[in-house]
């Protein structure tokens, strides 16, 4: 989906509200090798759900680089990463910079242990924290992998992105995409955004090939592999740990016993099923897309997500020893 | 770029992902070095060293000497093949002044500062006399530098030719041309001084001065080579921190010098690309808050020229070859735009009413004339120079000895507390009861509660609908100016004193029509569109009828018009007409050799002048009028179209408005006796200069030489290494008074280099983001990078205090310990780099020391840009 321009409507004339996206999968897919950490994202984040700022503003630097927000919280819902890569001679260096949010996942942690039915998976496979349900118990702090989720401030309930999912019921492009100058948040149909970043891929490595250089790219949760995919899926040049992401992540339900775990009787063992229906069809997907690549087929029907099973080339080096 | 300018820079990220090389220059290692292929860390300050390097490498590589696209474009372009005068002798020859170099007298205002001043008879075009061949530096245009800019003195004994029309005025101004030799060779040719010029700079050398390893030099200027040529051009950006030194413009000279060299001036992705640093600076320039210039860059009338009447102002400032030979016209219909029916042929136009200058007039000798009791009151107006001024100790301790100060801004600055606030009230030395400055604040209203424009740096003027009233007794500066311009009228309505006269005969009809205010709670707020009507112009007499753009003006008194440049903006009545609040993004398209080809959103805003996106860009084509290349085409001659306006076949055409007369065909010859564009050929593309070319060696206009030479910054820890005994510019501005004292060359109690810059999260002072706690937390404590080798020397670990000292002043902050400041091995020693944001002050969310306390007021001698960039310390753990 192309990103909104035109947002100016001719003089004297107002803006026509747009109506809702197509309920479809929709997210992020964030390519970390094209962000400037100018951390447009996390104001605009900020800006649009009205959230605070830690301590008014106010708290000391941190002297982690350039990285003062630190993390994900209930008050910051995006969060730019800096990671300084120097040799000592400074002959080679890289200064990786990646936003971080919500990783929206196909098996939400968070949403399987929320007690009070407060985090709601919606009509675009985001996952949805609504504070007047949730009872501040901060299960979903503990069960959520990627530490994304904390208690806000100001209301004292758990909060994280929504992928601005009013926004998105008034076919708005989520506030940080909106602002992200150099289009490393890329907001659209999951479908569509697993292609853009497989070509992305493919682009990087070719370059890198033809310097002699490692094939370090790759999509990070753009496939099943981590808790049944990422609606908010990366591009990474380095291994997940530089960026603080999860190699393999868990989810609470993989503490269960084996018979019951991800199964959809263990999910109907914890009483989620219900809640989980968009979820059992994206994995029905998945499974239909095993299939299908079985069959050698990567023809799928129309409406059908596509997934794109990057080629995971040899990393670089490893973080903190470029 | 990524730094400063992260929206434009999506351009670049967009240029990167269709394959394009970026080359980041800097001491540091910043978010923009980390979007690029290749870094050249260089020492700050030592950029024409690096230039000069990669200008040395250029001309000698295989490439240049081999594609015949280079030689032709420099030859045909470029005044490479002018011949000089013979008598000029180069730094080199001088050990690193250039011929003409004498003392500076100063005058009667005083504070001019220049250490020494050049007579440029030397510099001159063989078989010319001294004569402006293109606009002038700042300090030319004022008077300042005394023999550098207009006519030389006995053709002024003349009286000039009266008017209107002035064209025998500007006619009497025609000099012999200038002789030239097409093959290069002549050793008096500019090709060639520019050769020898930068012989010395081999990599080697290069390495020695800027600490950039020779090998990354030669791989930079490999890149550039790469990637110019037929069908392909490189762009060089800078923000405004690469002006801040005591040779700044002519760091962006060497720049445009290389981009003439590599064909990269009026072509499709090349150019010199300036990112300003403030919204619509680009805008106050154009329209400006200048001290020596009044509307479209015509030089401000001075009392240090023979500027008495409109005659002697225009026989002065009028070059008689290029577009200026028009300037008659713009002149006569600005002063109908300031007084209207009052300004007659019979009173000069009211010439005798327009204020004029006395001499540098810029931020700082201002802030030492306030200081020495000079100045009665001053304006801050989205200003802080408490916090962002050179030497703001110095600065802070001047505004109290103003009378009043009125500080118009968003926020109560550290400018409009500062006699409460400052470290100084603070700290006893300068208590509150002891300043008398009367301060009056007034709350400003933002972008989005009035009508407005901004000009961005590309010269595109985007126009901006008022939104939402401001809250409370916020209001736009427009309110502000216009019922302060309505209170002085009434004040002087029954003056007698002929000085007033001005005041009295300005014209300041900008009463909102009662449709304009309907909507808003405001109603004396000033019409936007009028004021716009007036910088367009209209017919004197008629506001009705706009004029449709520059060429219809008049010298006569028939046209007014307040800026020349910004004609065709309205060119109707009615808002629908107002070509900056256009918003079509259709890009043009055309054909050429079979092919389709898109250019440009021509209905996007406007772009002065006459809306044309791209200036000089007559050389995107050949000589011959055809394109480079397809890859490149532009705007190119179109033998078979016809000119609708004469009616003959042939005309320029392509994908932008043509910056050339439209039927001039390429092989047309200069008319004899001509003037203004008449004097050119059909293959000059550089239409605002005497000779229509670009200039590798700039006869007139800088007044620090005609070819940009190795400095060192007035603070430096290492020699000059080109020129030992010359170490700096000689003819600089500084100002010794107390207060302001600079270190000594290389002084061993500050041996490192200082340079001060901005971060993305906040801008300029702070003002705009301190307050805003979005952008507090993202950075909210002022720091001190240093490397991880220096806070080893210093025993200080990240985070822990350590105090930054200057000869002006010492403040403590955090130390952010970090490999991307790497120490540099300059002529045999070790150098470090401190760096400083300089976005915090005793105001606002979050607080910090003010880095402008250790800075120097020392100025560039052609625009009087101090050396922000650039100077040095010490550094201590706290």
């Amino acid at each position: 989906m192309a990103q909104q321009t035109d947002i100016f409507p001719p003089p004297g004339e107002a803006m026509e509200p747009p109506g809702a996206f197509e309920a479809q999968p929709m997210g992020f897919y964030t390519d970390t090798t094209v962000c400037i950490g100018c951390k447009a994202c996390e104001v605009a984040c900020k800006n649009w759900n009205g959230l605070s700022a830690r301590d008014g503003g106010a708290q000391p630097m941190s002297g982690d680089s350039y990285d003062n927000t630190r993390t994900l919280d209930g008050e910051h819902w995006r969060h730019v990463k800096f990671i300084e890569q120097f040799s000592e001679d400074r002959s080679q260096g890289r200064w990786l910079m990646m936003s971080d949010v919500c990783k929206h996942c196909v098996q939400a942690g968070c949403l399987e242990v929320c007690p009070t039915n407060a985090i709601i998976r919606t009509e675009f496979d985001t996952v949805v924290i609504q504070a007047d349900v949730c009872n501040g118990c901060r299960d979903c702090i503990a069960a959520c992998p990627f530490g994304v989720i904390e208690v806000n401030p100001v209301n004292n309930t758990a909060m994280k992105c929504t992928l601005c999912y009013d926004r998105m019921q008034n076919g708005l492009v989520p506030a940080c995409a909106q602002a992200c100058p150099t289009a490393s948040i890329q907001f659209g149909p999951i479908a569509e955004l697993r292609e853009l970043g497989a070509a992305r891929v493919e682009q990087l490595n070719t370059q890198s090939r033809d310097a002699g250089r490692p094939e370090d790219a790759y999509l990070y949760g753009a496939d099943d592999s981590i808790v049944g995919g990422l609606n908010s899926f990366y591009l990474l040049i380095d291994e997940p740990e530089v960026y603080g992401l999860p190699r393999a992540p868990k989810l609470p339900s993989s503490q269960l016993p084996a018979t019951t775990a991800l199964t959809a009787a263990g999910a109907a063992g914890l009483g989620l099923l219900g809640l989980l229906g968009f979820r059992k069809r994206r994995m029905d997907d998945f499974a239909a897309e095993a299939r299908a690549e079985a069959a050698e087929s990567v023809r799928l029907a129309p409406g059908e997500t596509v997934v794109v099973e990057p080629e995971r080339g040899a990393k670089g080096g490893v973080g903190g020893e470029y | 770029m990524a730094e400063c300018h992260p929206v434009a820079f999506r351009y670049v990220m967009q240029a990167k992902l269709a394959g394009a090389k970026i080359v980041h220059a800097d001491p540091r290692f910043t978010r923009t070095t980390a979007m690029a292929d290749i870094h050249a860390p260089l020492r700050a300050g030592s950029d024409i060293a690096f230039l000069g390097g990669i200008i040395n490498h250029v001309l000698n590589s295989k490439r240049w000497n081999e594609e015949p696209f280079f030689k032709e474009y420099v030859t045909a372009y470029t005044n490479a093949a002018t011949l000089i005068n013979p008598e000029f002798q180069d730094t080199e020859e001088l050990d690193g002044v250039f011929s003409g170099l004498g003392p500076y007298k100063e005058g009667a205002w005083g504070l001019n500062g220049h250490v020494g001043q050049y007579d440029n008879k030397t510099w001159q075009y063989q078989g010319t006399e001294i004569a402006d061949q293109g606009r002038s530096a700042a300090t030319a245009q004022s008077g300042e530098q005394g023999v550098q800019s207009g006519q030389e003195s006995e053709a002024a004994e003349a009286p000039p030719a009266g008017g209107p029309p002035y064209d025998e005025l500007v006619r009497g101004l025609l000099k012999p041309p200038s002789q030239t030799d097409p093959t290069l060779e002549d050793p008096n040719s500019v090709f060639q001084l520019v050769k020898k010029h930068f012989e010395r700079y081999t990599p080697e050398m290069v390495e020695q001065i800027t600490g950039c390893p020779a090998d990354r030099m030669r791989q930079v200027a490999e890149t550039l080579l790469e990637n110019s040529g037929p069908d392909k051009t490189s762009a060089i950006c800078y923000a405004v921190g690469w002006t801040q030194h005591t040779y700044g413009p002519q760091m962006i000279g060497t720049a445009a010098m290389l981009q003439l060299l590599l064909g990269n001036m009026g072509r499709p992705g090349g150019g010199i690309v300036a990112l300003r640093g403030h919204a619509t600076i680009q805008g106050s320039t154009d329209i400006p808050t200048l001290y020596h210039s009044i509307h479209g860059y015509m030089p401000a009338p001075t009392v240090l020229k023979k500027h008495e009447t409109v005659s002697e102002y225009l026989q002065a400032e009028t070059l008689p070859k290029s577009y200026w030979a028009n300037m008659p016209k713009f002149f006569v219909s600005y002063l109908k735009s300031m007084y209207g029916d009052a300004a007659t042929a019979e009173n000069d136009w009211g010439y005798g009413w327009h204020p004029r200058i006395s001499g540098d007039h810029s931020h700082m000798p201002m802030a030492i004339a306030k200081a020495k009791d000079r100045v009665r009151g001053m304006f801050a107006m989205g200003q802080n120079p408490a916090v962002g001024g050179q030497n703001a100790i110095y600065q802070r301790k001047a505004l109290a000895k103003l009378d009043w100060l009125v500080v118009k801004d968003n926020f109560e600055t550290e400018t409009a507390a500062f006699w409460y606030k400052s470290p100084e009230a603070v700290s006893g030395e300068l208590p509150p009861e002891d300043i008398p400055t009367e301060v009056f604040f007034f709350p400003s209203a933002q972008v989005a509660e009035m009508d407005g424009t901004y000009t961005n740096t590309q010269r595109l003027v985007k126009y901006h609908f008022k939104a939402a009233d401001p809250p409370g007794d916020a209001r736009s500066d427009l309110w502000f100016t216009y019922h302060l311009g309505l209170r002085l009228k009434e004040l002087y309505k029954d003056s007698t004193d002929p000085r007033d006269a001005g005041i009295q005969n300005l014209v300041w009809d900008y009463e909102p029509d009662e449709e304009e205010v309907a909507p808003w709670a405001i109603k004396d707020e000033p019409s936007a569109p009028k004021i716009m009507r007036e910088i367009n112009g209209y017919m004197s007499g008629n506001q009705e009828e706009h004029l449709p753009g520059f060429a219809a003006l008049k010298d006569d008194g028939s046209t007014t018009c307040a800026s020349w440049i910004y004609s065709g903006i309205f060119p109707k009545p009615g808002i629908e007409n107002l070509r900056a609040a256009h918003r079509d993004n259709t890009p043009t398209t055309a054909e050429y050799d079979g092919q389709s080809l898109q250019g440009t959103e021509l209905d996007w805003g406007f772009a002065w002048p006459a809306n044309r996106r791209m200036l000089y860009n007559r050389a995107s084509a050949r000589p011959d009028g055809t394109p480079w290349s397809v890859e490149k085409a532009w705007v190119w001659w179109d033998p078979d179209k016809v000119n609708e306006a004469t009616g003959d076949a042939g005309m320029w055409t392509g994908l932008d408005v043509p910056d050339f007369v439209l039927g001039k065909a390429p092989d047309a010859q200069p008319k004899e006796g001509g003037i203004g564009l008449d004097a050119h050929s059909g293959s000059d593309p550089f239409i605002m200069k005497a000779d229509g070319k670009g200039w590798l060696f700039t006869p007139t206009g800088l007044v620090d030489g005609p070819l940009p030479t190795h400095y060192e910054p007035i603070e430096s820890p290492v020699p000059n290494l080109l020129y030992p005994n010359n170490p700096t510019s000689p003819v600089l501005k500084r100002w010794d008074v107390e207060g302001n004292v600079a270190a000594a060359a290389e002084d061993p109690a500050f041996p490192y280099v200082l340079t001060t810059y901005r971060l993305t999260e906040h801008h300029l002072s702070g003002v705009m983001s301190r307050w805003l706690p979005w952008l507090a937390e993202l950075q909210p404590e002022l720091f001190v990078e240093i490397s991880p080798e220096l806070a080893a020397e210093k025993g200080v670990a990240n985070t822990e205090f350590v105090r930054v000292i200057t000869p002006r002043g010492e403040i403590q902050a955090k130390a952010l310990v970090t490999s991307r400041i790497q120490p540099m091995a300059i002529a045999g020693k070790t150098i470090h780099h401190v760096g400083l944001p300089w976005h915090w002050g005793y105001q606002g969310v979050v607080t910090g020391p003010v880095t402008n306390d250790l800075s120097l007021m020392v100025g560039d001698p052609n625009v009087s840009i101090h050396e922000g960039k650039a100077f040095v310390c010490n550094l201590e753990k706290a």
